[in-house]
């Protein structure tokens, strides 16, 4: 049993990598959100979803104009991912400014209730046009770079198989990374992070010390509904297909790797992600041998939601989070 | 029109006499007529309006009863399409009384839910496994499937059973508050639909995605029901116990008890009402209203699975509290009742009509714009307006009014004047 689960490690951490990286960037847009406004974005994973398909829309779009032959690979990629981040960011400025700023006084559940509202609507305005456009609301997109590198990990140890790594997941990392590291110094080093953090902290003081509370709310919803759509183009070119539906149980588990990780905290939720890709992909791969064949890969998602329950009763504030006091 | 309706409301008995014309007209279009959705849809619109006359509260009780059990089954039976009437009541009723259910979690106690659709699974799995074959796989000696008659017995364990596992969610309540608890019980609900559509092995207890089916329907000294307008007494049945119940519940201590939590849960606290077992007292009578209901429903149906119940019917039932009005009994059976029929019947019918006109070439409708797949778009938007313009619902909570004279008159002066204390008194969630 330890044998075989040894053997497929390697493939296990490098899938579980890809998947955590996804996850790491997405949590990213739930933690920004609730950092500042104390609210829980339940849509932002469906902002996620919408990214994915207006990437593979525009991908579809290129193709058809004919220049998808004419330019590199990694050009189509870039732009279909500004392209995304751009929309998906402007959307989430919009979302907040007419289903959120007005209730921004109102009681918590109120403005929860309207962002669950958000995400079924965005859930069947993109299956809406989906089925229009293709008949179909599961899209196959086109996959830029579908190449398998090996990586040759039975060489460093003879227990363990070779990995394979998809090209793709090479530019997810990276991508992943790079948001993360650029994200980190906007918010730290620049004014506009400066100020994210001071209304962060308290609202009405620095709006008193002349910030723009509305400018940098809305300038956080952007950043974290272009991060949350980047993602999605990252997604649909790592596993091909989507739906409208995917973006439910991935906010989900983006969620919990930001509760894990400590919600609020940024370096908290990509730690919390990649935890999270790697825990899931380990219990896909091996629930089935653990538990002799009783328990298989479909509970992964059970695992998921489990970790997401005891870490929200046992340690609320996070494995990187500080505990906060009730105000009363 | 301003003055007809002052005039109409000095006088009772012309109120009454316009309200039997309006009942006997609908009625008699319903009768008459082989399939008109339009004098169906009002002659349930008149419980509406009975709501707003003027009458006492017996009589709106008596005259309300009269409508649901003698007038509607009756004026329905004219037509050919008596079944999909009463379909159509029989699950109004299943959903009023799980929207009552979750009323008394998110409305009275201020738990948002959001996997509430569990407890109906939990209560329709608890029969469907023991009145098929089902259960041999995990008892053994050949006892099951139990005969219809048991029906009568799984309606109170379904509900127990959903009660326990209310409970059970209710746990983490004492720990988690707000929007954090409304994404725990998200994924409760999510890992009670996984585990029933897994749970065919090791050992086959849920059959797991191919659902349960030939589930035993009721059967009463040898009589067996089967028809939606059989159900629909039992439905109705239950739903009197579930009204009764949640009437006395409202203004009963731990009632107010609920309230209190809801508005202020540390200044409740200091009142000595006990936080942990009044809001586990909220979900396992919410849970235990859903169990039931799923008994009903698993009969009815005769097959269950995980389908039935996913994240979108738990929304559904949180459209039909946030439309009616959170808290407001009233308006959460209108709420209720509303979205039942606008899925089950506007929609279809709205999809149909769109079908012939595409098929006699008239407009070309897609079929993505096919009214029926437009579900999550509809409760989107419901949602997010209600929140926005009318967060109290189309029947906003009413606390009850104490007389102030009256209380005045049997107890001794209070630090706070009554009068103030009423003023003082709000809806939800203000």
């Amino acid at each position: 049993m330890i044998s075989e689960i040894i053997q497929t490690l390697p493939q296990v951490l490098v899938d579980g990598l890809a998947l955590g990286a996804v996850y790491a960037v997405v949590a990213i847009g739930y933690t920004m959100v609730y950092g500042i406004l104390e609210f829980i974005n339940f849509a932002h994973g469906e902002i996620f979803m919408t990214g994915a398909f207006v990437g593979t829309a525009a991908l579809f779009l290129f193709r058809s104009a004919g220049w998808l032959g004419g330019m590199p690979g990694w050009t189509a990629y870039l732009l279909v991912f500004m392209i995304a981040m751009l929309f998906t960011g402007v959307m989430g400025v919009g979302i907040e400014r007419v289903a959120y700023r007005p209730l921004r006084k109102a009681p918590k559940l109120i403005s929860f209730i309207s962002a669950i509202g958000v995400s079924f609507l965005l859930q069947d305005i993109v299956r809406f046009i989906a089925d229009l456009r293709t008949g179909n609301f599961l899209v196959t997109g086109i996959t830029l770079y579908g190449g398998n590198l090996k990586v040759a990990t039975s060489s460093v140890w003879h227990v363990f198989d070779d990995a394979f790594i998809k090209t793709n997941t090479v530019i997810v990392l990276a991508a992943a990374v790079l948001l993360m590291i650029g994200l980190d110094f906007f918010v730290n080093r620049t004014k506009w992070g400066v100020a994210m953090r001071a209304v962060a902290q308290d609202r009405e003081t620095a709006s008193l010390m002349s910030v723009n509370v509305n400018r940098v709310i809305a300038l956080t919803f952007f950043i974290g509904s272009a991060l949350g759509g980047g993602t999605g183009v990252l997604f649909a070119q790592q596993y091909g297909t989507i739906d409208p539906y995917i973006g439910f149980t991935l906010g989900m588990k983006a969620f919990t790797a930001a509760v894990l990780g400590g919600i609020g905290n940024i370096r908290g939720a990509m730690f919390g992600g990649l935890l999270i890709g790697l825990i899931e992909m380990f219990a896909s791969a091996n629930l089935g041998i653990i538990t002799g064949g009783s328990f298989g890969a479909e509970y992964k998602d059970v695992v998921s939601f489990l970790i997401l329950i005891v870490v929200l009763i046992f340690k609320p504030e996070g494995l990187l989070g500080r505990a906060v006091k009730e105000k009363v | 029109m301003q003055k007809w309706l002052t005039l109409l409301k000095e006088r009772p008995l012309a109120q009454a006499a316009l309200y039997a014309a309006f009942v006997v007209v609908t009625a008699l279009g319903v009768y008459l007529s082989d399939k008109s959705v339009v004098s169906f849809l009002l002659l349930l619109s008149s419980l509406l309006l009975l709501y707003y006359t003027a009458f006492s509260n017996g009589v709106k009780w008596i005259v309300g009863g009269v409508l649901l059990l003698i007038v509607i089954p009756f004026a329905a039976s004219g037509g050919a399409s008596h079944e999909s009437y009463m379909e159509v009541v029989t699950q109004c009723g299943i959903y009023v009384a799980m929207a009552l259910g979750l009323n008394i979690v998110v409305g009275f106690a201020g738990l948002l839910d959001l996997g509430f659709i569990a407890f109906f699974a939990v209560g329709a799995y608890s029969y469907a496994i023991f009145s098929t074959p089902q259960a041999n796989n995990f008892i053994s000696g050949q006892l099951f499937p139990l005969g219809g008659a048991w029906f009568w017995l799984f309606i109170p364990i379904g509900g127990l059973i959903a009660a326990l596992f209310g409970v059970l969610l209710g746990l983490p309540v004492l720990r988690v508050k707000g929007d954090y608890l409304a994404i725990v019980t998200l994924g409760f609900g999510e890992i009670i639909r996984l585990v029933f559509n897994n749970l065919s092995k090791p050992v086959n207890i849920t059959n797991g995605a191919m659902g349960i089916s030939s589930i035993e329907p009721p059967s009463l000294f040898g009589y067996s029901f089967t028809f939606p307008h059989q159900f629909y007494f039992i439905v109705m049945a239950i739903l009197a116990v579930v009204l009764f119940a949640v009437r006395r519940l409202e203004h009963s201590r731990l009632g107010r008890s609920w309230k209190a939590i809801r508005e202020n849960e540390i200044a409740a606290q200091a009142m000595g009402i006990p936080v942990i077992a009044t809001k586990l007292t909220a979900f396992a009578v919410g849970a235990s209203f859903s169990g039931m209901m799923g008994v009903v429903f698993a009969a009815k149906q005769t097959f269950i699975d995980p389908t039935s119940f996913t994240l979108v019917e738990s929304a559904t039932v949180l459209v039909m509290v946030i439309l009616g009005g959170m808290g407001s009994v009233p308006g959460v059976i209108l709420g209720a009742a509303i979205v039942t029929i606008l899925n089950l019947q506007v929609l279809t019918e709205l999809t149909n009509w769109f079908n012939q006109l595409t098929l006699n070439g008239v407009v070309n409708i897609p079929a993505a714009l096919s009214p029926s797949k437009m579900q999550r778009f509809i409760f989107g938007a419901i949602l997010v307006l209600m929140a926005i313009f009318r967060p109290n619902g189309l029947i906003s909570a009413k606390n009850r009014k104490a007389d102030a004279e009256k209380l005045k008159a049997h107890r001794v002066p209070a630090p706070v004047p009554a009068s103030q204390s009423a003023e003082q008194s709000g809806g939800a969630f203000k």
